[in-house]
C-alpha cells in the first residue's frame, strides 16, 4: 500500500516539475510572439501619434520645421521652458468650417457605410450560398479591384460621370435625358466613388460571418412558423451582427479621413477633413493647426469604436 | 378495454393512416436519395426510419418537415396534400440533429419562438412556456443561453421548442445522437412518456437500432433510398424480410443453401457450408432447389461438447475467439468448411467450473422455431 503510495506522489512530483518548467518556456515563448507586434505597433502608430499630438500643441512659424519647440532650454536661470498653446483646439471650435467639415465628413461615411452594407450584404449572403469553386471565383472577383491602382480606379470613375462619359452618353443616347447630367464634381459621385472602393471591406467580413451561420439555425425558425423574411431579420441578422460591426467599422473609419476620393470626385465645396488636412499641411504650412484636427479627428473615431466593443463585450455576455 | 381498441391502428383494416408517403422519389442530380417510397404511418405512432448513413432517412424526414421538393410522389398529412404547403405552414415541428437551437436567445425566448411567430398572445405564452420547462424539468436554465448548457439539457430544450406549438406530427432527427449511453438510455424512455402523454405521432430517424427497438412502435428499414421492410421492432428483430434487414439489425449468422423440400409448413435446406442440413418450421413459396439464405441468431444456440440428438440444424465446430461482456460471452466458432459462427451465451453463473474455452470442439444446435429462411 505505501509503495503505491509512494509512486503515486513521485509521479505526481514529476508531473508538477514538469509542467512548471512548460509553462515558463511557453510565457517565454508568448512572451517574445506578442512582443513583435507590440514592437511595431509602438514604432509606427504610437510614437508618430505622439509627435503629431506634440505638433499640434506648437506654435505656426516660419522656420524648418515650421513650428516653435515644445520645451527650450534657458541656459542663464536654468530653466526648461515649456510652451503648450491650446490655441488650436479652441480654433478648431470657434471656426465652425471645421466643425462643419467633421459633422460633413461623418455624413459622407456614414452614408456610404450604410450604402455599403445595403449592397454588400446581399452580395456578401449569395456567396456563402454558393459551394466550392463558385464561392472561390466569386470571393477573387472581389478582391480583383484590389490588384490594380485605387487611383486609377477613382479616375476610371471620371471617365464614367464626366459630362461626355459613358453614363451621360448612354443615357443620351437612349433618349431619358436631353442634356448630360452634373454628376462629377458632386456629392453624389463621393458617394458611388467610397461605396465602391470599400465595398470589398464590408463583403469580406460579413462573408465570413454569414458562411459560418448554421444553415439548420434558418431551417428552424421556419419550421416554428416563421416565413423567410422574419427568420432573417429574427435569425440571420441577428447572428451576422459581429460581421456587419467589423465591416462597417472598416468601411467608416478610412471614410471619414478619405481625401483622394472628394478631391478627385467632389465638388470644391465638397467639405471632408480629410481635405482640410492637407490644406492647412500644404497650402497654408500650419501644421500645428493640421496636426490639430488630425489629432480631433482620431478622439472622434476612436469614441464610437469604444462604444461599439462595448455594446459587443455585452452582446457575449 | 376491449381487445380490438387495443390494437394498433395499422392492424386494423380500413383505419385511416395519419401520413401517406406515396411514391416519392427524391434525386439531388442525378442522385436518387430517396427512390419510389411508399409508407403509411397512423395517428399516435411512434415510426422509427432505421437505416445507414445515405439510406436516405433524413431526406425522407427533410421532405416531410417540407424542406425537400419531391421529385415525384405525393405526400398527404391527415389527408391534406403537402405539395404546395409551406415548412412554416406545416402542422409538423422538427427536432434538428444539432438541436439547431438560436444561440441568441435565451432558453425561453428559444422555447416561446414558435408560439410567437403564431401571434398568441403574451400571457398564454408566458403560460405555456412556463408549464413546458416544468415538463422537461429545465426551470432553472430559462434565462441561459444555450451554449451556457450541457448536451443534456439542450436535448430538453429542444424538444421543449419543437413541442410547444403542439404539432400534431413531431419529427425527430437523430434525437439522442449527441448524448452519452447512459443518458441515451434514460432519454429513450423519457421520449417515450413525452410522446404517450402527449399523444402526439413521432417519426424518428435514427442510425442506431438499439435506440429503435427500444423507442418505437414500428420501424421502418431504410437502405439505398428505399423502405426494405416496415414492422414491429420484434418483427423485424424475428422475421427479417431481406438479408439486408437481417445483418443490419442486431448480429446474425447466414448460412446459404439449396431447399430440397419443400412442404406447406417446413422446409428442408441443404447446406454444404454449414455441413448440415437445416430444418425451419414455417414455409416458403420458392421453386424447387432454390438457392436460400438461413439465419440464425447468435443467441439462439445451443452449445454443448457432447453431439446432441438431433438430426438437422446441428453444426460442429471449434472456438476460436471468446469475448466476455460481463451480461454475456461471446463465441466465434469455426466450421469445418471454414465459415465462422458467433454465438452468445448468458453468463448464469458466476463461475463455471468447466467453462469452454479456446480450441474447444463444439455443437452448436437450435430448434426447429429458431431460424428463419430469407429468399431475397
Amino acid at each position: 500500500m505505501s509503495k503505491v503510495t509512494g509512486t503515486f506522489w513521485l509521479g505526481r512530483y514529476d508531473t508538477v516539475k514538469t509542467r512548471f518548467s512548460l509553462l515558463r518556456k511557453i510565457r517565454w515563448g508568448r512572451w517574445a510572439v506578442i512582443s513583435i507586434p507590440s514592437f511595431w505597433l509602438a514604432l509606427f502608430f504610437f510614437i508618430p501619434f505622439v509627435v503629431v499630438f506634440k505638433i499640434s500643441l506648437a506654435e505656426s512659424a516660419i522656420a524648418i520645421p515650421p513650428y516653435t519647440d515644445m520645451f527650450s532650454w534657458n541656459v542663464d536661470d536654468a530653466i526648461i521652458d515649456i510652451k503648450l498653446k491650446l490655441g488650436n483646439y479652441l480654433y478648431l471650435f470657434e471656426d465652425t468650417f471645421y466643425l462643419d467639415a467633421y459633422l460633413s465628413s461623418v455624413k459622407i461615411a456614414a452614408v456610404s457605410t450604410f450604402f455599403t452594407l445595403i449592397i454588400g450584404f446581399p452580395m456578401a449572403y449569395f456567396i456563402a450560398s454558393k459551394s466550392g469553386s463558385t464561392r472561390t471565383l466569386l470571393l477573387t472577383l472581389v478582391i480583383l479591384p484590389f490588384w490594380t491602382s485605387f487611383l486609377l480606379r477613382v479616375y476610371a470613375w471620371m471617365g464614367f460621370l464626366k459630362k461626355n462619359g459613358i453614363v451621360n452618353e448612354f443615357l443620351q443616347a437612349i433618349g431619358i435625358i436631353d442634356q448630360p447630367l452634373q454628376m462629377l464634381q458632386t456629392d453624389f459621385a463621393v458617394y458611388i466613388g467610397i461605396v465602391y472602393t470599400y465595398l470589398p471591406f464590408m463583403i469580406l467580413p460579413l462573408y465570413t460571418t454569414l458562411e459560418k451561420l448554421d444553415g439548420s439555425l434558418i431551417e428552424a425558425a421556419k419550421d416554428l412558423g416563421a416565413g423567410p423574411v422574419k427568420a432573417f431579420f429574427l435569425v440571420t441578422l441577428p447572428l451576422s451582427m459581429p460581421g456587419i460591426l467589423a465591416g462597417c467599422l472598416l468601411v467608416f473609419i478610412p471614410a471619414v479621413g478619405e481625401f483622394v476620393i472628394p478631391a478627385l470626385l467632389g465638388a470644391s465645396d465638397t467639405l471632408m477633413i480629410g481635405r482640410v488636412l492637407w490644406d492647412e499641411f500644404f497650402l497654408n504650412r500650419d501644421w500645428p493647426m493640421a496636426s490639430a484636427v488630425a489629432t480631433m479627428m482620431l478622439v472622434i473615431l476612436v469614441v464610437p469604436i469604444m462604444f461599439l466593443r462595448n455594446g459587443k463585450k455585452e452582446g457575449e455576455a | 378495454m376491449t381487445q380490438e381498441t387495443t390494437m394498433p391502428l395499422w392492424k386494423q383494416d380500413g383505419a385511416k393512416p395519419f401520413i401517406q408517403i406515396k411514391n416519392v422519389t427524391k434525386k439531388f442530380g442525378e442522385f436518387t436519395a430517396v427512390d419510389n417510397v411508399t409508407l403509411d404511418i397512423y395517428e399516435n405512432e411512434l415510426f422509427c426510419l432505421l437505416g445507414g448513413s445515405g439510406s436516405g432517412k433524413s431526406t425522407l424526414l427533410r421532405i416531410l418537415a417540407g424542406f425537400e421538393e419531391l421529385t415525384t410522389g405525393q405526400v398527404l398529412i391527415d389527408g391534406v396534400d403537402m405539395a404546395n404547403i409551406e415548412p412554416w405552414n406545416r402542422p409538423i415541428n422538427m427536432m434538428f440533429q444539432s438541436y439547431a437551437l438560436f444561440p441568441h436567445m435565451s432558453v425561453a425566448k428559444n422555447i416561446a419562438f414558435g408560439l410567437k411567430r403564431d401571434k398568441v398572445p403574451k400571457k398564454e405564452i408566458d403560460q405555456r412556456v412556463a408549464e413546458m420547462l416544468t415538463m422537461m424539468q429545465i426551470e432553472q436554465f430559462a434565462d441561459r443561453k444555450p451554449d451556457q448548457l450541457s448536451g443534456g439539457q439542450r436535448q430538453r430544450v429542444a424538444l421543449a421548442r419543437a413541442l410547444i406549438k403542439r404539432p400534431k406530427l413531431l419529427l425527430l432527427d437523430e434525437p439522442l445522437g449527441a448524448l452519452d449511453k447512459k443518458l441515451r438510455e434514460e432519454t429513450q424512455f423519457e421520449l417515450v412518456n413525452i410522446q404517450d402523454k402527449l399523444g402526439v405521432t413521432f417519426v424518428v430517424v435514427t442510425h442506431d437500432q438499439e435506440e429503435a427497438m427500444t423507442l418505437a412502435s414500428r420501424i421502418g428499414v431504410m437502405g439505398n433510398g428505399v423502405i426494405t421492410q416496415v414492422d414491429e421492432p420484434r418483427d423485424v428483430y424475428e422475421y427479417p424480410s431481406s438479408r439486408f434487414v437481417a445483418e443490419f439489425i442486431g448480429s446474425i449468422n447466414l448460412f446459404e443453401g439449396r431447399v430440397y423440400e419443400d412442404e406447406v409448413e417446413h422446409v428442408k435446406i441443404k447446406s454444404k457450408e454449414a455441413g448440415c442440413n437445416f430444418y425451419v418450421n414455417h414455409g416458403i413459396s420458392c421453386a424447387p432447389n432454390q438457392k436460400v439464405t438461413v439465419a440464425i441468431r447468435p443467441e439462439k444456440m445451443k452449445v454443448s461438447r457432447k453431439k446432441p440428438d438431433q438430426e438437422f440444424n446441428c453444426l460442429h465446430g471449434q472456438i476460436i475467439d471468446i469475448a466476455y461482456m460481463g451480461n454475456l460471452s461471446i463465441f466465434r466458432i469455426k466450421l469445418e468448411s471454414g465459415a465462422i459462427v458467433r454465438v452468445t451465451l448468458p453468463n448464469l453463473v458466476r463461475e463455471n467450473r468447466n467453462p469452454l474455452t479456446w480450441d474447444d470442439f463444439v455443437y452448436l444446435a437450435w430448434d426447429y422455431d429458431s431460424s428463419v429462411v430469407l429468399t431475397s
